[in-house]
């Protein structure tokens, strides 16, 4: 079981909605990861309207969302957003997104820092999306963020772990959860993420875009379970690890 | 300022350079991840026909994987067709001798709620140039009007001072687009005799101004068939690469209108109803120019609209387009309050916006009407 602030999930997947071909097969496949957090961008949102096409399709009581502000480029923009997803979606989780820039979509460390600690101030629950940056998270993690989400890979670009030394290095001296996001792009990126001691994974554009999200969903859920697993049961020491002196340094004792 | 690195290039130097491309610099271009301008020239050269289908398979995966399995719907609101300038493609030109029309806030609201209706979230709202009747008051009134409407305003208007964009954003302005029409100068001039219009280098520098203004997106394009498509379209994406590097911060999105002939009784004599093209452009060229650009660029929106003919539309979803407009009509007050007036130019795909939903929904994808928040321009 993960907690993260006043929540506690049975699934460490957590996944978004965007870039599905139906509303439909969103719900589909989502429903099939066993997600329990699904992240909604709230440019999609139709606010004012009491029947979003998106909303309606996550109306499960098992999911919780996570709204977050994509499109802002600044710590101003990032607040304003967030207080118009608490009053618009009823929830003040929120995943706080800064990317001034539009083509690789990466985050403002310094816009990020600024407005999480402003958000918390205000009472939301933050999960700051972020770069793999040990020291950020850190200091995200005493302004009081609820969890850190370190990218694995530029957004949407299936790279997987790109970022994996840091990430060792945020897993390790960690106090909140991890969450790796952003860049996995197949079951075993997620299952190595889990493996190294990730809390949990969000996943959107691998699973939405395959050809088959339900099947795919279906198999980050038990990659993600299985990487659980294999970091509780300790995995086995690689070989790589144990040097195999040919020339021993320590025979002149003998 | 832009000008500066276009100065560099001479358009004969570049024609000769795209054609010039053979087949091995093609596969050179699609074996790399990385694209440059080079691959790009090699890409919509002549020797990258026979490679098309390697291109669409390509294109369509890269877009998939950026943008999904959406296309984003929009629609153009014509709020005048009075215009200063002479262009010789374009039923607004001065020259045309028809009655003008600019629509009132009360019209425009009108023409807003249809829109409505039909359910889009992003307008675009396109004038001809009359500085005096249609100038920045006029737009702030026509921003202030249909602002709380829509999720996302774009604009297609005469190029403006930067401080002007400033002011238009604040009232709710997201995106501008701004096409060079031709990048070739003296063709731009044959193409511009009169009117505000006929500075070139303005208009080549009004996304740096858009730029420096913090603008949100800015679309760009050529007229095709005013000149040569594949120097054109180069110098848009070298244009494109200037403007993604110069302002980070703002979003790029491409359009490649092929000419269309226009109405009008009394247009001048020696080219009724707009002029013929000087470079044809086959369908295969466009979807080759597609594709090229989603393998130069795979953040750039790729926008398609109502001058290309259904069967075109239909195919291009799966392309590498992301938006399309659809129910357009391009003559103000079009949509209800004067269905006759003049128009820019005759589309092809007179579907209804509900009838390009149901195709996109058919080929399984999303139809996405909302994808942006007046909240989030803080």
């Amino acid at each position: 079981m993960l907690t993260i602030a006043d929540k506690t999930f049975h699934s460490r997947l957590f996944t978004g909605t965007g870039k599905f071909g139906s509303s439909v097969l969103m719900e589909e496949a989502i429903v099939a990861s066993g997600s329990e957090l699904v992240t909604v961008a709230l440019r999609r949102v139709e606010v004012q309207s009491q029947d979003d096409n998106i909303l309606y399709h996550l109306r499960h009581p098992h999911l919780h969302l996570l709204p977050n502000t994509s499109g802002v480029r600044n710590a101003r923009e990032a607040v304003f957003a967030a207080e118009l997803a608490r009053e618009a979606l009823g929830t003040n989780w929120l995943k706080l997104e800064i990317h001034p820039d539009p083509k690789w979509l990466l985050p403002d460390p310094i816009e990020t820092l600024a407005a999480a600690e402003e958000l918390v101030k205000r009472g939301f629950v933050i999960l700051p999306y972020i770069h793999a940056d040990p020291v950020l998270c850190k200091r995200l993690e005493e302004v009081g963020v609820a969890a850190v989400m370190p990218l694995g890979a530029p957004i949407g670009s299936n790279k997987g772990l790109k970022t994996f030394d840091f990430l060792e290095i945020i897993i390790a001296q960690s106090k909140v959860p991890v969450v790796v996001d952003a860049g996995i792009g197949a079951p075993s990126d997620a299952a190595k993420a889990m493996e190294m001691g990730a809390d949990a994974v969000l996943v959107n554009t691998a699973i939405a875009t395959s050809a088959d999200p339900v099947k795919m969903a279906k198999a980050f859920k038990l990659a993600v379970e299985s990487g659980r697993m294999a970091f509780e049961a300790r995995l086995a020491m690689t070989s790589s690890d144990r040097a195999v002196a040919s020339s021993p340094l320590t025979a002149f004792l003998d | 300022m832009f000008t500066e690195q276009f100065d560099r290039y001479e358009w004969g130097a570049v024609k000769q350079g795209i054609l010039d491309k053979t087949a091995a610099d093609v596969e050179r271009a699609l074996s790399k991840s990385q694209r440059d301008l080079e691959d790009f020239k090699a890409l919509i050269s002549p020797a990258a026909a026979p490679y098309l289908e390697e291109m669409a398979q390509l294109s369509h995966r890269l877009t998939q994987k950026r943008f999904g399995k959406v296309i984003q719907l929009y629609i153009p609101l014509y709020l005048s067709n009075e215009c200063q300038n002479i262009c010789t493609y374009c039923g607004f030109s001065f020259d045309n001798k028809i009655r003008r029309r600019t629509l009132s806030t009360g019209e425009l609201l009108t023409e807003v709620m249809a829109i409505r209706e039909m359910g889009y979230e992003h307008v675009l709202l396109v004038s001809g140039e009359a500085n005096q009747t249609v100038g920045v008051d006029y737009f702030v009134k026509a921003l202030e009007a249909v602002r709380s409407h829509f999720a996302h305003v774009s604009m297609e208007v005469q190029p403006l001072d930067q401080q002007d964009y400033a002011i238009l954003m604040e009232h709710g302005l997201n995106t501008v687009l701004v096409y060079q029409e031709t990048y070739h100068r003296e063709d731009y001039k044959l193409h511009h005799p009169k009117g505000k219009k006929s500075n070139f280098n303005y208009r080549l520098e009004t996304p740096d101004r858009l730029g420096m203004a913090g603008i949100h997106k800015i679309g760009l394009g050529t007229l095709i068939g005013l000149e040569d498509w594949r120097t054109d379209t180069w110098f848009t994406a070298l244009h494109l690469q200037y403007l993604e590097r110069t302002y980070w911060k703002t979003k790029y999105s491409l359009s490649f209108p092929r000419l269309r002939p226009f109405s009008g009784e009394e247009t001048a004599a020696d080219r009724p109803y707009g002029i013929q093209p000087k470079v044809e452009m086959t369908d295969r060229e466009l979807i080759q120019l597609i594709c090229a650009y989603r393998l130069l660029n795979e953040e750039v929106e790729l926008s398609l609209s109502t001058r290309e003919s259904p069967v075109f539309r239909d195919h291009a979803v799966r392309l590498g387009i992301t938006a399309m407009s659809a129910g357009s009509r391009t003559n103000p007050g079009g949509y209800v309050v004067d269905p006759e007036s003049l128009e820019q130019f005759e589309i092809s795909d007179d579907r209804s916006p509900a009838m390009i939903a149901e195709m996109i929904r058919r080929q399984g994808y999303e139809a996405v009407w909302k994808d942006w928040d007046q909240v989030l321009q803080g």
